[in-house]
């Protein structure tokens, strides 16, 4: 870097540069945030998905499945299981109710985590919940 | 060393390396169970493991980042330290909080952690990467409080310098993020779009602040390099980094529900996000080749450079490879954001803070550098770890390719676990290179044990050779 370019310029440009992107970002987020109620599908955020999402993140099903493509790559996508599963909560259910304590012999295994009918109920309404926001057509098809 | 108190972060150092040897035998538990899916289960199960080995990750990186900066903020501003006691103080309660917290993991199943911290009286937990109890957080921001606090005093009586400032900024900034991670709201478009407040903006973030800085501080000490000449670097380095970074936190997005401006926002700034990494390999590189001093420590000039390289290869190219929205939405939570998150974390911040132990440690321990045997050994390590680490990103994107086009690109696309079946070729592979890791990390211990002919020249005012 030349003589004329100073570290004072350098400076000034580092501090410019990131108070202006920052101010930026401030705008763009508050006119996300104006703009989400169109597509987050919070009409149907009730108690029970609320409720479901607790169940979500004190089990840490995010540490093995990744939901709208953010988690771990170890087991399905599960932002549209509820589309996977033919639109249909029982089945959602059944699967996570079937799950051996013990594992399947050689291949991956989801814990058993017992839960009650009416927290499979919460979980399986968050799914649906989920698989209804509109996040820009993701993923590519119903296999996730 | 020029000041006493700069030796606190030989604690730091030893705690870091020893929290790097845990995670990456949970990375080879992970590993495992990827191809044998029974294997520890229900023991362990994979989700607790991968707590375990990305919070020991961030956990021995933050160690790492304390004790550079109590080693490099004295130096920077020529005057002991504010507070060594509050320093040592810190260290033992973020270690006995960390470990915890680590066995709270693994003693008890993750529902049972979440009662036991009541976590239903504010709701922080089981989000990737923030998964630590509530009360781990509060405990996070209480040592990083403290520790700004300390060196920020340092700074405060001392000489300021552009490195010491841009360091601050980084760490302050790393400390005000973490605040959004006790924002947890319902509503979980909201809850993933500040999550990545945390997540984005401290990699793509402030922490090539903390990275710049480092590195200016090793350059300027092994290659005698005019102050002016690196600042000025380091400026433009860490404007690049926020220029294109704060926006670029729109690759992130693409799918969660936010509007789709952001695809045409995330995907130009992100691209726009390798600049600065390139600039740091170019910035390494330039100043040891006008290096004013030939300093006998050879393995710090060699991390200082790999850094430089790996960072911008992982996060550069790895994440250029799959920003633009167009691609992301094939890619999106693949093997291929695998492969870039593991060459990027290692390149990077896993780098810098070897970096910075390798320069700083021999002389905690008396001496200018290390032995030439054990600059040998310690260079061993470094290849077999930077050479594994290679092969883990290739067969990962190969992996994740092949995912990609199996399971969404192809007219006939199968469900995820036939296809993991069909690939696990890959992670077998994968598997090895990650014990060579091991091996190679391994090694680079040892060589903090190799004894041989201490190395006393500090030819400070021979020129230059090349
Ligand atoms: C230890 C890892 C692990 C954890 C934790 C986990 N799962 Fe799973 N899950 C799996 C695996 C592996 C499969 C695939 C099982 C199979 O196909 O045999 C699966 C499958 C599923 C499926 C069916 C998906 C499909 O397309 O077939 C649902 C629904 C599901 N899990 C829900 C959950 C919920 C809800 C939680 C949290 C309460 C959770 N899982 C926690 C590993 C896990
Ligand atoms: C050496 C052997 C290693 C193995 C076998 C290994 C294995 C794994 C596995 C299986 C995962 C989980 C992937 C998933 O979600 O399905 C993971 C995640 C991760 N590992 Fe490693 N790892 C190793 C070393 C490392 C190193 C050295 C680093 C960085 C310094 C690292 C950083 C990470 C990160 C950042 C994640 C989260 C990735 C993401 O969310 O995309 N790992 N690792
Ligand atoms: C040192 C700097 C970087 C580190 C440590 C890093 C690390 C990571 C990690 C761990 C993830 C996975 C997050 C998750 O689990 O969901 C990720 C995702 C991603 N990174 Fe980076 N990254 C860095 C720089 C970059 C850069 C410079 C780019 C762009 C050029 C980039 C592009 C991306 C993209 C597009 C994703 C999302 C992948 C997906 O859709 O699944 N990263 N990064």
């Amino acid at each position: 870097m030349s003589e004329t370019f100073t570290k004072t310029m350098a400076r000034n440009i580092f501090f410019g540069g990131s108070l202006f992107f920052i101010l930026v970002l401030l705008g763009l987020t508050f006119h996300t945030t104006k703009a989400l109620p169109e597509r987050d599908n919070r009409q149907n955020l009730t108690d029970q998905v609320a409720q479901g999402k607790l169940l979500w993140e004190e089990n840490n099903c995010l540490g093995c499945h990744t939901l709208m493509g953010e988690g771990a790559y170890f087991a399905p996508e599960l932002a549209n299981v509820y589309d996977r599963f033919g639109k249909n909560t029982a089945a959602i259910k059944a699967f996570i109710k079937s799950r051996p304590a013990n594992g399947i012999p050689g291949r991956r295994s989801m814990p058993q985590f017992n839960f009650s009918d009416e927290e499979l109920d919460a979980l399986a309404e968050f799914l649906k919940y989920v698989s209804e926001i509109n996040d820009a057509d993701w993923p590519p098809n119903i296999q996730g | 060393m020029k000041f006493q108190s700069q030796s606190v972060a030989m604690p730091y150092f030893i705690a870091a390396i020893g929290l790097f040897v845990g995670q990456i035998l949970f990375g080879l538990i992970m590993g495992l169970q990827y191809v044998m899916g029974d294997f520890l289960f229900p023991e362990i199960p994979f989700n607790v493991a991968r707590m375990v080995h990305t919070n020991l990750l961030i956990v021995w990186v933050l160690f790492g980042f304390m004790g550079a900066s109590y080693y490099l903020i004295p130096e920077e501003s020529q005057t002991e330290l504010f507070s060594p006691k509050l320093a040592i103080a810190m260290f033992w309660i973020f270690l006995v909080a960390g470990a915890l917290t680590i066995v709270g993991y693994l003693a008890v199943p993750y529902a049972t952690l979440a009662e036991l911290t009541g976590n239903k009286l504010l709701p922080t937990m089981g989000r990737e990467f923030l998964e630590q109890p509530t009360i781990t957080k509060i405990g996070i921001v209480i040592v990083a409080l403290a520790f700004i606090f300390n060196v920020g005093m340092t700074v405060l009586k001392g000489r300021k310098t552009a490195i010491s400032m841009v360091l601050m900024i980084g760490l302050v900034g790393l400390a005000v993020l973490f605040l959004f991670s006790f924002y947890n709201p319902h509503n979980i478009v909201l809850d993933k779009m500040f999550w990545w407040w945390v997540v984005h903006l401290w990699v793509e973030g402030v922490w090539e602040l903390i990275l710049g800085a480092i590195l200016a501080f090793v350059l300027i000490k092994i290659t005698g390099v005019d102050r002016e000449v690196i600042e000025k670097w380091l400026y433009m380095i860490v404007a690049m980094a926020l220029i294109t970074g704060i926006l670029g936190m729109g690759h992130h997005y693409f799918w969660i529900g936010t509007p789709e401006y952001w695809q045409l926002i995330g995907s130009v700034f992100s691209a726009l996000e390798p600049i600065p990494f390139f600039m740091m390999t170019l910035f390494a590189f330039n100043m040891i080749n006008q290096r004013r001093r030939e300093h006998p420590n050879k393995a710090a000039a060699l991390w200082a450079m790999g850094c430089g390289v790996m960072a911008f290869l992982g996060a550069g190219v790895w994440g250029f490879l799959h920003t633009l929205s167009p691609v992301n939405y094939y890619t999106h939570g693949s093997q291929v954001t695998a492969a870039h998150g593991h060459m990027a974390f290692y390149g990077a911040y896993a780098m810098v803070v070897m970096c910075m132990i390798s320069y700083s440690m021999p002389l905690m321990r008396g001496r200018i550098a290390n032995s030439r045997q054990a600059q040998v050994v310690e260079m061993w390590g470094f290849w077999l770890m930077t050479v594994s680490m290679v092969f883990i990103t290739l067969f990962l994107t190969g992996a994740g390719i092949l995912q990609v086009w199996l399971q969404r690109f192809s007219d006939a696309p199968q469900s995820f676990m036939a296809v993991q079946d069909q690939i696990a070729i890959f992670y077998w592979l994968r598997e090895l290179a990650g014990v060579f890791f091991l091996i190679g990390l391994g090694v680079y211990i040892w060589s903090f044990f190799v004894e041989g002919e201490e190395v006393t020249v500090d030819n400070t005012a021979a020129p230059a050779a090349a």
